[in-house]
């Protein structure tokens, strides 16, 4: 298993080839509460680093997610139409949010490891 | 607003104790949420009984200089555009105070308590509105600021089965009777009304007994305190304004859809037609129309559309509409709400409009308010 790297606004990635896959930590999902609704942009749209790539929302309030390092949409968690609580549930799991396709994967390196991202709770 | 400037309410320690998350708000530090969550307390209040502290919000004690109760009634009626003149002993109605352009400065309830008026007012306006009331008619009432009480609101429909033991008198009350009785043994107001659209009581007490009546009141396993989150997703569902938001100084009661609340007496050709700031404009646009109205909105799909979505009447957001004033998930109909201004020609209800969000348009449809049926005991 590839290694999971985290962000200072709560989401995690985690690269497998060229692909990394994205969500919200356990941190953030316990903040926001039950959600009804979860959206990534459109399949393909460039994302730069540190911009917003996906939206949850809860009842009262809508949260953007970050795209942790720059890439094109390449995948949209499609369970999360039907039940945006698995990332409540699973939310390093089950609960991913979107895929990146990834040009330049140097940018990891600048994220948090694990203990930094736990560290900085 | 700083940190420093934010008062507590009374029952503080107990927010703290069931473990609410604590926010900011109208100048308090009030509870969010609980541990259950907004999306579990507001289905709760729906199907059973929720408690909220609403001590935030401002209650006023309005008496006649003259001793009369009836010349302190018809002294607000130069400031509230209702009849208050006929509200009979241990009633309440909702109103609002109007500016010299015939915009909305509160809403608020007033309750003809027999010897004296109750006024509960929004916790933003509290000041402005008892220096307004002052300033209008202060030559004819006297006003005193109840700062030193509580404000607890127990809503749902087992709400009567909760109270009734711990005061009698609940039971055999109406919608909007008000009423001065024991609850645990402490002295309160009681009224039974509230903002979640269910059935339910608002108890006043001092803010030293709050303890006591709220812990008696969350003893029966059918309560569950709830947050400021599940309060604003009720009162949307239920079609009812936020200050600030949904009605506002800019806002007529005509273009906010509240002429229900304005009596015959107070209408043109009313027994006491006008007398208040802002009669002119509130009349000629109650009989000539006016250009934008208050609306509920259903957006389609799941995705909530939210306070300050711009409104289209086509598609590709080129032709203009209105504005969302408020916007959320609503749990109880599993779907999202919104209430709105549109251009009164988009106001019919069905009709199609589509809301910006996030750069696309999503259909919403003009809906009937409230989204939920009311439970009221009338």
């Amino acid at each position: 298993m590839s290694t999971t790297y985290y962000t200072k606004s709560h989401e995690w990635v985690r690269l497998d080839g060229d692909i990394a896959t994205v969500g919200i930590t356990a941190h953030a999902a316990d903040e926001l509460g039950e959600l009804v609704f979860v959206e990534a942009k459109d399949e393909g749209t460039e994302i730069g680093q540190g911009e917003p790539a996906a939206v949850v929302e809860s009842v009262k309030a809508a949260s953007d997610i970050y795209a942790p390092i720059a890439g094109a949409i390449a995948g949209f968690n499609a369970k999360l139409s039907e039940e945006p609580n698995l990332i409540g549930q699973d939310p390093e799991g089950e609960g991913w949010i979107f895929k990146l396709k990834v040009g330049d994967s140097s940018q990891l390196e600048g994220l948090l490891d694990e203990a930094a991202y736990k560290a900085s709770l | 607003m700083s940190e420093a400037s934010t008062a507590r309410v009374p029952l503080h320690d107990l927010h703290v104790e069931l473990g609410a998350k604590i926010v900011p708000f109208a100048g308090y530090e009030m509870p969010l949420q609980y541990p259950a969550g907004l999306m579990t307390e507001h289905l709760h209040t729906r199907k059973a009984a929720g408690l909220f502290d609403v001590s935030h919000m401002g209650q006023l004690r309005i008496t006649a200089k003259s001793g009369d109760l009836s010349d302190a009634a018809l002294a607000l009626e130069t400031i509230i555009p209702v009849d208050l003149a006929t509200l009979a002993p241990h009633r309440q109605r909702y109103g609002f105070l109007t500016n010299d352009r015939g915009g909305i400065m509160d809403d608020l309830m007033v309750a003809n308590m027999g010897g004296w008026l109750f006024v509960v007012v929004n916790a933003a306006c509290k000041a402005s509105d008892t220096a307004h009331i002052a300033a209008m008619i202060g030559d004819r009432v006297h006003i005193e600021r109840l700062d030193d009480r509580a404000l607890l609101a127990l809503q749902g429909p087992q709400a009567v089965d909760v109270l009734t033991p711990l005061c009698p008198a609940a039971a055999s009350m109406r919608f909007m009777d008000a009423i001065e009785t024991d609850v645990a043994g402490v002295p309160c107001t009681v009224t039974r009304s509230g903002y979640t659209g269910e059935d339910g009581y608002e108890l006043g007490m001092k803010a030293s007994d709050a303890d006591t009546v709220a812990r008696a009141l969350l003893r029966d396993e059918s309560v569950l305190p709830i947050g400021l989150g599940a309060r604003d997703s009720l009162r949307l569902e239920a079609g009812l304004c936020l200050y600030g938001n949904d009605i506002d100084e800019t806002t007529t009661p005509v273009e906010g859809n509240l002429v229900w609340a304005m009596q015959k007496a107070r209408r043109a050709g009313g027994a006491r037609e006008g007398g208040y700031p802002g009669a002119a404009q509130i009349m000629q646009q109650a009989a000539s129309g006016v250009s934008r109205l208050r609306v509920g909105l259903a957006p389609e799909g799941r995705a909530p559309v939210r306070a300050g979505a711009k409104l289209f009447a086509d598609a590709d957001g080129q032709i203009p509409a209105g504005v969302v004033t408020s916007g959320a998930f609503g749990p109880s109909i599993n779907a999202p709400v919104a209430m709105g201004y549109v251009d009164t020609k988009h106001s019919e209800t069905g009709t199609a409009l589509f809301a910006e969000l996030r750069g696309k348009f999503v259909p919403v449809t003009v809906s009937a308010l409230p989204f939920v049926k009311p439970g009221f005991k009338r």
